[in-house]
């Protein structure tokens, strides 16, 4: 058996249904895969809920500018102010695309391993309970471990 | 040995293999999965698929749109 890893450093919507489709892909072709989110990518966790957490000032800040989670990332192209976003989100569920919520669903029901890099989400503000269940936390140490045994790693 | 059915018309990449996964990993070895998809680029996935995770190809046809894959489990 083999794996994959990807680095999701990107919280742009179409970068990341990029990765979840890979990491699908490769947990159904039999593979271990490890997504590490960190940087912007960690909003790909986010739980869609405003979660009371206590927070600095920044901290606040920087959560309400950022998306709160996958149903909320924008297109890294073409956004217009969000309604290039919509646009391309009705176009894939008139195609049956799954969501990136769904894809999300998907990778953690088919053992895709998700780690959140802790570095990123002290700098951001980010508590574990806001992000969505089943999140490993940890850091560089981790990640590298993972991909020490892998074949393909990708930085998103 | 058993015959399997999956329906997968309409589901997009990766959809198809990813329910041929789960299928597989269920059943015994032996065992026969039909699927069809309408994904044309399942075709090429499926040969990908059946190397990698080691099961067979026994056919694949195209009929007005549908693949139809027969794979046995090895």
């Amino acid at each position: 058996m083999s794996s994959k890893t990807i680095i999701m450093f990107s919280g742009d919507l179409d970068k990341a249904m990029a990765s979840l489709i890979i990491a699908n892909g490769a947990a159904a072709m039999g593979d271990d895969v490890t997504i590490f989110f960190t940087f912007w990518g960690l909003n790909v966790l986010r739980k869609a809920q405003k979660i009371k957490v206590k927070k600095e000032f920044m901290e606040n800040m920087f959560g309400f500018m950022m998306p709160r989670g996958a149903d909320k990332l924008n297109l890294s192209k073409m956004n217009f102010a969000g309604a290039g976003t919509a646009m391309m989100k009705s176009i894939m569920k008139k195609k049956n695309v799954n969501s990136l919520p769904q894809l999300l669903e998907n990778a953690q029901a088919m053992g895709v391993k998700m780690i959140a890099c802790t570095m990123s989400m002290d700098v951001m503000g980010i508590k574990e309970a806001e992000l969505i269940d089943g999140v490993e936390l940890a850091g560089v140490a981790t990640y590298l471990g993972e991909a020490d045994g892998a074949n393909v790693n990708l930085f998103i | 040995m058993a015959e399997k059915h999956i329906n997968a018309r309409g589901l997009q990449c990766p959809g198809p293999i990813v329910e041929l996964f789960k299928v597989a990993k269920a059943a015994e070895s032996g065992d026969v999965i039909t699927i069809e998809v309408t994904d044309c680029g399942f075709s090429k996935d499926i040969t990908a698929w059946c190397k990698k995770t080691g099961n067979e190809l026994v056919s694949i046809e195209e009929t007005e749109g549908v693949i139809k894959a027969v794979v046995k489990k090895g």
